[in-house]
C-alpha cells in the first residue's frame, strides 16, 4: 500500500484537534485551578496543594465521598447481585416476546436523567405512588421519603438500583447465552445441583460482564448530578451530597473555583483508580484459574 | 436443551415483574400528567396538561434548540470519529497505541473534570450562551466513544477490502468512504443513536454553558419549570413528558441499534 508517512496523522488531526480543546486541555486546566485559590473573577493566589489539604478537613467533601460510596451499593453491587440470580433464571429460557421485554427493561437506560427525577419525586411525595402501594398493603404513611435525612439517600440509591439492574441484566443474559451447552450437560452428569452448577459453571464463564457491569455503575454512581440536582440538591442538610454535585455547588453557587477543581479532580482520580482495580480484579482471577 | 414447562413459565414471571418494576415510574408520570392541575376536581385524563406545559414552560423553543444542538453535534462527531477510526483500525503508524489511549482517556473522564475551565475560559472568549459553548464539549465527549467504536469496526472488517481498493488506485478518502463506510452502515447507525441519545439527554454542559438561559435546552428547561411549578405535580410530570417523548419514539424506532450498542458498546469498553 502506498501511503504518505503524514496521512494516519492527517486523519486524525480534525478529531484530535476538538478533542485536545474540550476535553483534553480543560483537564488540564482544572487541576491548574485546582492549585489556586480564586473566586472566579479578579486576581487568583496560587496556593499549591492547600485546596486539596483542605479537602481533608471539610466536612462536607468527606460527606460526599462517603455518600458516593454508599450509593455504590445501590447502583452496583444491589444490581449486580439481582442481576445474576435474574439471568441465571432466564438463561434457559427459550422466552416468545423477548424483544419486548428487552425494550421496556432498557427504558430506564435512555430517559433523561430530569425527567427520572420527576418521577420518582412524584413516587417520594408524601402522597406519592409509593405511600399509596404502602396504603393498599395497610401500611399508612405520609413519609416524604425525599426529605428525611436518614432515608434520602437510601431513596436516591433506589432510583439507581432501578436505573442500573436492567442494563447488568442484559449484559450478563447476554455473556450466559454464549456458555456452550455442553459444559452445563457435563456438570450435570457429574451429579451437579443448579446452584453448584451456578457457581462451578456459569459465574467463572461471565467474569468479564460481571466486570464491565462494575465499571459501567460504578462511573454511573460516581457522575450521579442530574438525579441528586433534581431529587434533593444534597439535601436535606448534606445528607445526599455528591462530589459531582459538590464540584457545581463550590464553582458555580459558592464560587470557591479552586476547591471546586481539587473536587473534581478527585473525582476523576477516584473513577480512574476504581475502574484499574476492579479491571485488576477481573484479570487476576481469570490468570489463577 | 430442554427446558421444562414450568421453567418456562417461571420466565415469564420473571421478565414481566422485572419489566413492570422497570415501568413502574413511567406509568407514574404518566398517570400523574394526565391527572388533575392543582385546584382542579374533575376526573379524567387531562390531556390539556400537556398543552398547558408545553405553552407555561416554553418547551417548543427548548425542544428546536435541543435538536439545533443535536444536529451539529451529531454529525460533526460522526465524520471526526469516522475519520479517526478509520485511522486507528486501517493503518499503522508511529505512536497510534498511545494516542488511541488518549482517546480511551476521554471516555472515563467526567464531565465535571472539564466544566469549571470550560466556562470560565469560555466566558472570557465570550462564547458562553453561544450553541459553540454547549456543542463543542459535547462533540469531544462523543469522539471519545466514536473513534473507539469506529476502530473496532474498521478492524473488524477483511484486510483485503483495502488492499483490493487500493490496488484499483482508489485513494484513501474515496476508499473510506465507497468502501468501508458501507458495510459499517449499521454500527454507525448505532453509534449515531448513542451520540444523540446522550446529547439530548446532558444536563450540566448546557445548565453551566448558557447562564443566560438563551441556549436552554429541554432537559434544563424542565429542570427551571419544576423549580416554578413546584407544587403542581401534574404540569411537572406533563413537562417531563414532552422532553423525554423524542428521545423514547426514536428509542422505539430504533431500539435494535440502540440495544446492541449499549450491550456491545460497553462489553467493549
Amino acid at each position: 500500500m502506498v501511503r504518505n508517512r503524514t496521512t494516519p496523522y492527517l486523519y486524525l488531526l480534525p478529531a484530535f484537534l476538538v478533542y485536545g480543546l474540550f476535553l483534553l486541555y480543560p483537564v488540564a486546566r482544572t487541576a491548574q485551578f485546582s492549585l489556586f485559590d480564586w473566586p472566579g473573577f479578579g486576581p487568583s493566589t496560587f496556593v499549591g496543594f492547600e485546596n486539596y489539604a483542605d479537602l481533608l478537613e471539610d466536612g462536607r467533601f468527606i460527606t460526599a465521598i462517603g455518600n458516593a460510596l454508599y450509593l455504590i451499593l445501590f447502583y452496583s453491587v444491589l444490581p449486580l447481585l439481582v442481576g445474576l440470580v435474574l439471568a441465571a433464571t432466564l438463561r434457559r429460557g427459550q422466552v416468545r416476546g423477548m424483544g419486548i421485554y428487552r425494550v421496556l427493561i432498557f427504558l430506564p437506560q435512555v430517559i433523561a436523567l430530569v425527567v427520572v427525577a420527576v418521577a420518582w419525586r412524584q413516587i417520594y411525595t408524601p402522597n406519592g405512588t409509593l405511600n399509596q402501594l404502602l396504603g393498599l398493603v395497610g401500611i399508612e404513611t405520609d413519609t416524604g421519603w425525599l426529605g428525611v435525612p436518614e432515608l434520602a439517600l437510601s431513596a436516591v440509591g433506589i432510583i439507581g438500583f432501578w436505573l442500573e439492574t436492567g442494563l447488568v441484566m442484559l449484559l450478563l443474559l447476554a455473556g450466559m447465552n454464549r456458555i456452550p451447552n455442553d459444559l452445563y450437560e457435563a456438570t450435570r452428569l457429574d451429579g451437579a445441583g443448579p446452584i453448584s452448577e451456578f457457581f462451578a459453571v456459569t459465574l467463572p464463564s461471565v467474569r468479564g460482564e460481571i466486570v464491565t457491569s462494575m465499571v459501567l455503575t460504578i462511573i454511573a454512581a460516581l457522575k450521579t448530578f442530574d438525579l441528586v440536582y433534581m431529587t434533593t440538591s444534597g439535601g436535606p442538610g448534606t445528607a445526599t451530597t455528591v462530589p459531582s454535585y459538590e464540584v457545581y455547588n463550590r464553582a458555580f453557587q459558592l464560587k470557591e473555583v479552586g476547591s471546586a477543581s481539587a473536587v473534581a479532580i478527585v473525582l476523576t482520580v477516584l473513577v480512574f483508580v476504581i475502574n484499574i482495580f476492579v479491571t485488576r480484579i477481573g484479570e487476576e482471577r481469570k490468570v489463577t484459574r | 436443551m430442554r427446558v421444562s414447562a414450568g421453567e418456562k413459565a417461571l420466565n415469564y414471571v420473571v421478565l414481566t415483574l422485572f419489566s413492570l418494576f422497570a415501568l413502574f415510574p413511567v406509568i407514574t408520570i404518566v398517570v400523574t400528567a394526565l391527572g388533575p392541575q392543582l385546584g382542579v376536581a374533575e376526573s379524567g385524563p387531562h390531556w390539556g396538561n400537556i398543552v398547558d406545559a408545553w405553552n407555561q414552560g416554553s418547551f417548543g423553543p427548548a425542544l428546536l434548540r435541543s435538536l439545533l444542538v443535536a444536529l451539529l453535534v451529531v454529525p460533526v462527531a460522526l465524520v471526526l470519529s469516522i475519520l479517526a477510526g478509520y485511522a486507528f483500525g486501517t493503518m499503522r503508524f508511529r505512536g497510534s497505541t498511545f494516542l488511541f489511549y488518549v482517546f480511551l482517556f476521554g471516555m472515563m473522564v467526567p464531565a465535571e473534570a472539564i466544566i469549571i475551565p470550560l466556562f470560565y475560559d469560555m466566558r472570557a472568549l465570550g462564547l458562553t450562551d453561544t450553541i459553540w459553548a454547549i456543542a463543542l464539549p459535547q462533540i469531544a465527549q462523543s469522539i471519545a466513544f466514536g473513534t473507539f467504536w469506529m476502530r473496532a469496526q474498521f478492524r473488524a472488517m477483511p484486510p483485503n477490502l483495502v488492499e483490493a481498493a487500493a490496488i484499483d488506485g482508489t485513494s484513501g478518502l474515496t476508499t473510506l468512504w465507497r468502501i468501508m463506510v458501507p458495510p459499517a452502515i449499521p454500527s454507525i447507525a448505532t453509534v449515531t443513536v448513542l451520540m444523540f441519545m446522550w446529547t439530548w439527554n446532558e444536563f450540566l454542559i448546557p445548565l453551566v454553558m448558557s447562564p443566560g438561559a438563551t441556549w436552554r435546552t429541554a432537559p434544563l428547561g424542565l429542570s427551571v419549570f419544576k423549580g416554578q411549578y413546584t407544587a403542581d405535580g401534574a404540569l411537572i410530570a406533563a413537562a417531563g413528558l414532552i422532553v423525554a417523548a423524542p428521545i423514547v419514539a426514536v428509542f422505539l424506532l430504533m431500539q435494535r441499534y440502540f440495544i446492541s450498542g449499549m450491550l456491545e458498546g460497553a462489553a467493549k469498553e
